[in-house]
C-alpha cells in the first residue's frame, strides 16, 4: 500500500509521519468488517442455490437419507456424485420436451410484442395523428393492470370466441393449448410497458437523424427499418431480456392458456407438477429445478447489463 | 448510447434515384392505378392467410416437437415483420393525403388492437362477470364481494397479503440498500458480489419454492435434508414442519420473495447511489458529520425518489404474488394471499364470479400507482 502512495506521489520522500502510518494501519484493519458483512450476505444469499446445485448432482439414495450441505464434508468422495438426476428429470419426466416448448412460447413471445411495440412507439414519436397524446396516457395507464384482470375473459375469448350484434369479432378457434394463444396473450400483457420503454428511447433520438432521412425521400418504413432500429438497439435488448426471462419464468399464463397435458407444457407448468407429486421422484427435483434455471442464468449473465436498463426503465409493471 | 452512428448517406442516394420512377409510374392511368392498389392489398392479405394456416398446422399437426418449434419461431419472429411490410406497401398506394392520415394507423393499430382484445375489454369485462354468478348465467348484485369479506379462506389472504406489502418491500428495499452502500465501498469485488444477490432475480418463482424446499424440507425422523431443520435439529430440538407452522409460515415465504426481490432493489438503488455527487458528500464530511450522518442525513434523502420507485415496483410483484404460495403450500396451512385465491376460484373451482371480484379488488389496489403513473408522465411531456 505504502509502495501505491509513493509512486503517486510527486514529492521525494517525504517520510510519513507515526500518525499518518497508524491510520493507514487502522483503514486496512477497518475495511475488513465491511467485506466481511457482504461477504456473509453474499453467501446467505447464495445458501439455497449452492444447495439445489449439489443436490442435483448426487445419488438418489444420498439425496433421501443426508442434507445437501453433508458434500461439503467429503467433496472428493466421487461415488457419491452422478448424472443420473439429468437424465431421468430430461428424458423420463419430460423436461427435455418441456424445454424445447419453453423456447416456442418465449421466444415468439418476446419478440412480437417488440415488433409490434416498436412499430407504434415510432408512431407515437415521429408521426402526427389525432388522438395521439390521450392514446398514449391510455398506454401508460395499462402498464400496471394486473394480468389476473384479464384471464377470465381472454380465456372465454379462446373457447367461444366473440359475438355482438351477430357479428363475429373474434373467431371460435379453441385455441387454449396452442402456442399462439400464450403468445398473443404475452404479447397483450408486454405491450404497454414495451411501448412506454421503446418510445422513452426513440423520442430521445437526435430528430435530425428522422428529419434529414425523411428529407431525402426515405419513407417512415425506410426510416423506421433502416435508421431507428439500428440506433434503438440497447432498448430493444433492454425489453427483450426483461420480457424473456418474464415469459421464461410465467407460470400463471402458461398453466390457464397452455396448460399442463405432457405435450405442450412448459418448464415451470412441469416443476410446479413435479413439486406437487410426494414420494416417488423427489430426488429428480434439483435436476429438474436446475434445468428450469440454466438459460435464464445464461441470458442474465450475458445480458445482465440490459436487463439492468431495462428494470431501471420499467420499474412499474402489472 | 449506440456505439456506431448511423450512415444515412446510402439510404438517401438509393432513394434519389428511385423516386423519380416511382412518380412517373404513379402518374399512371386509373386502372393501373387501382392495379397496383390490388396487387399492394394482396401482400398483407397473403401473409395473413398464410399465417392462419400455419396456425391451424401448428395447432393440429403430430410433427416431431422440435419441427413444431422451429415452425412457431419463424411465424412468431418473420410473420409479424412481413405483416407491417405488407400493410405498409398498401399504403404506398394512397395519394399524399392518404398516405399522412392513414398511415400512423397502420404502425399503431396492431398495438392498439392487441390492448383493446387482451387488456382493455378484458377489464371491462371483468368488473361485469364478477357481478355474476359461477357460470356467469345470472346476475347476483354484490354476491361475490360479500363473500370475500365473510370467507375465512379469504379473509386469511387479505390478512396475509397486507401482511407481505407491509414486510417484503421493505425487507428488499433496507437489504438492497445495506448492500448497494456496502458493496460501494468496496474496492474489488463489488460487481461479483452484486452479481451473486441479483441472481435470484433471473429465476422463476417456481424455481425458487423448488430451491427454497432444501432449506425448509422437514422429515418427521432421521436425517434432515433441508437445512433449516438440520441447524435446529442440531442444536438438541425436535424436527418442525415449518411450512404448516401456522402462521409463522407465511413469514418463510415471504422470505423467498425478499430473497428474490432484493438484487432488484440493490441495483437500482447502487446505481442512483453512484449518482449522489461527490462533493455534497465531502462537504458534509468536513462540516464534521460521521459516515452515519453522511448516510441517513445525506444519502438516504438524496436517493429517496429512486427508493419510492422501488418500493412501489416491488409492492406491486408482491400484489400479484402466486407461484410462491402455489408451489410450496398451495394455499393450506393459512397461507392464503389475494392472488392465489382468485387462481383457486376462477381456475381451480371453476367459480367465474368469485375469481372476477377478487381480480377486481386487486385492480383497485393499483389504481392509485397507475394515476401516479399518469400523472408523472404528464408532468415529465411539460418538460419535453
Amino acid at each position: 500500500m505504502s509502495a501505491g502512495v509513493a509512486t503517486t506521489d510527486p514529492r521525494p520522500e517525504a517520510p510519513p509521519s507515526r500518525r499518518r502510518r497508524r491510520d493507514r494501519v487502522w483503514r486496512a484493519i477497518g475495511r475488513w468488517p465491511l467485506r466481511l458483512s457482504v461477504l456473509a450476505i453474499v453467501i446467505l444469499w447464495m445458501i439455497p442455490t449452492v444447495g439445489v446445485l449439489i443436490s442435483s448432482f448426487r445419488q438418489r439414495a444420498i439425496i433421501e437419507s443426508e442434507g445437501w450441505w453433508t458434500a461439503f464434508l467429503s467433496p472428493f468422495d466421487l461415488s457419491q456424485w452422478t448424472l443420473a438426476n439429468y437424465e431421468v428429470a430430461l428424458t423420463r419426466q419430460g423436461f427435455g420436451n418441456a424445454f424445447l416448448n419453453s423456447l416456442a412460447v418465449t421466444v415468439p413471445s418476446t419478440v412480437i410484442p417488440i415488433t409490434v411495440a416498436a412499430f407504434a412507439a415510432y408512431a407515437f414519436t415521429w408521426m402526427r395523428f389525432r388522438g395521439r397524446n390521450l392514446l398514449f396516457v391510455g398506454v401508460v395507464a395499462l402498464i400496471v393492470i394486473p394480468l389476473h384482470m384479464a384471464l377470465i375473459p381472454v380465456l372465454r375469448l379462446y373457447t367461444r370466441g366473440a359475438e355482438l350484434w351477430g357479428i363475429t369479432l373474434f373467431p371460435q378457434m379453441e385455441l387454449v393449448g396452442t402456442f399462439p394463444a400464450i403468445w398473443l396473450a404475452h404479447t397483450g400483457f408486454g405491450l404497454p410497458l414495451a411501448i412506454y420503454l421503446l418510445r422513452n428511447y426513440i423520442g430521445s433520438l437526435p430528430s435530425s437523424v428522422i428529419e434529414s432521412g425523411k428529407v431525402d425521400g426515405a419513407s417512415d418504413f425506410q426510416v423506421f427499418t433502416r435508421l431507428v432500429i439500428p440506433l434503438s438497439v440497447p432498448a430493444l435488448a433492454a425489453f427483450a431480456t426483461l420480457q424473456f426471462l418474464w415469459v421464461w419464468n410465467d407460470l400463471l399464463v402458461a398453466l390457464v392458456f397452455l396448460g399442463g397435458t405432457s405435450d405442450v407444457r412448459v418448464l415451470t407448468v412441469a416443476l410446479a407438477g413435479l413439486q406437487g407429486q410426494y414420494g416417488q421422484m423427489r430426488h429428480v427435483l434439483p435436476a429438474a429445478a436446475f434445468i428450469t434455471m440454466m438459460l435464464p442464468m445464461v441470458v442474465f449473465f450475458s445480458l445482465q447489463r440490459y436487463f439492468i436498463r431495462g428494470l431501471t426503465a420499467g420499474a412499474v409493471k402489472g | 448510447m449506440s456505439s456506431t452512428p448511423p450512415v444515412p448517406g446510402p439510404v438517401i442516394e438509393q432513394d434519389d434515384t428511385e423516386r423519380p420512377s416511382s412518380r412517373t409510374r404513379a402518374r399512371g392511368g386509373p386502372s393501373t392505378r387501382l392495379g397496383r392498389f390490388l396487387a399492394a392489398l394482396a401482400v398483407p392479405i397473403a401473409t395473413a392467410v398464410a399465417m392462419g394456416w400455419t396456425f391451424e398446422w401448428l395447432r393440429t399437426t403430430d410433427a416431431a416437437r422440435s419441427v413444431v418449434v422451429a415452425v412457431a419461431l419463424a411465424l412468431g419472429v418473420v410473420g409479424m415483420f412481413v405483416l407491417f411490410w405488407g400493410m405498409d406497401l398498401v399504403v404506398n398506394q394512397l395519394g399524399e393525403r392518404g398516405k399522412l392520415l392513414v398511415r400512423p394507423w397502420v404502425f399503431i393499430g396492431p398495438a392498439l388492437l392487441l390492448l383493446g382484445v387482451f387488456l382493455v375489454y378484458p377489464t371491462v369485462y371483468t368488473v361485469l362477470i364478477s357481478f355474476q354468478d359461477a357460470r356467469s348465467v345470472e346476475w347476483v348484485g354484490m354476491d361475490n364481494f360479500r363473500f370475500l369479506v365473510t370467507d375465512p379462506g379469504m379473509l386469511r389472504g387479505i390478512r396475509n397479503t397486507l401482511v407481505w406489502v407491509l414486510l417484503v418491500p421493505s425487507a428488499a428495499v433496507a437489504v438492497g440498500l445495506a448492500v448497494a452502500v456496502l458493496a460501494d465501498r468496496l474496492h474489488r469485488g463489488e460487481s461479483l458480489a452484486k452479481s451473486m444477490i441479483f441472481l435470484p432475480m433471473a429465476v422463476s418463482f417456481v424455481g425458487a419454492s423448488v430451491v427454497w424446499s432444501l432449506i425448509y424440507d422437514f422429515r418427521p425422523f432421521g436425517n434432515q435434508t433441508g437445512l433449516l431443520n438440520g441447524l435446529w435439529v442440531a442444536m438438541g430440538n425436535d424436527p418442525v414442519a415449518w411450512l404448516s407452522w401456522a402462521p409463522w409460515n407465511n413469514l418463510l415465504l415471504m422470505v423467498i420473495m425478499i430473497w428474490m426481490q432484493t438484487g432488484f432493489a440493490m441495483v437500482i438503488l447502487s446505481a442512483a447511489i453512484k449518482a449522489v455527487p461527490e462533493e455534497i458528500l465531502e462537504a458534509a464530511r468536513i462540516d464534521g458529520a460521521n459516515e452515519f450522518q453522511v448516510f441517513f442525513r445525506v444519502v438516504v434523502p438524496t436517493v429517496m425518489t429512486s427508493i419510492v420507485v422501488v418500493t412501489t415496483a416491488i409492492t406491486i410483484n408482491v400484489l400479484k404474488i402466486f407461484d410462491i404460495v402455489y408451489v410450496t403450500t398451495g394455499g393450506r396451512a393459512e397461507t392464503e394471499v389475494i392472488p392465489e385465491r382468485m387462481v383457486q376460484w376462477f381456475f381451480t373451482r371453476g367459480h367465474f364470479g368469485r375469481g372476477a371480484a377478487i381480480a377486481v379488488i386487486m385492480f383497485l389496489a393499483v389504481i392509485p400507482v397507475m394515476l401516479v403513473n399518469v400523472r408523472r408522465f404528464r408532468a415529465e411531456e411539460q418538460i419535453r
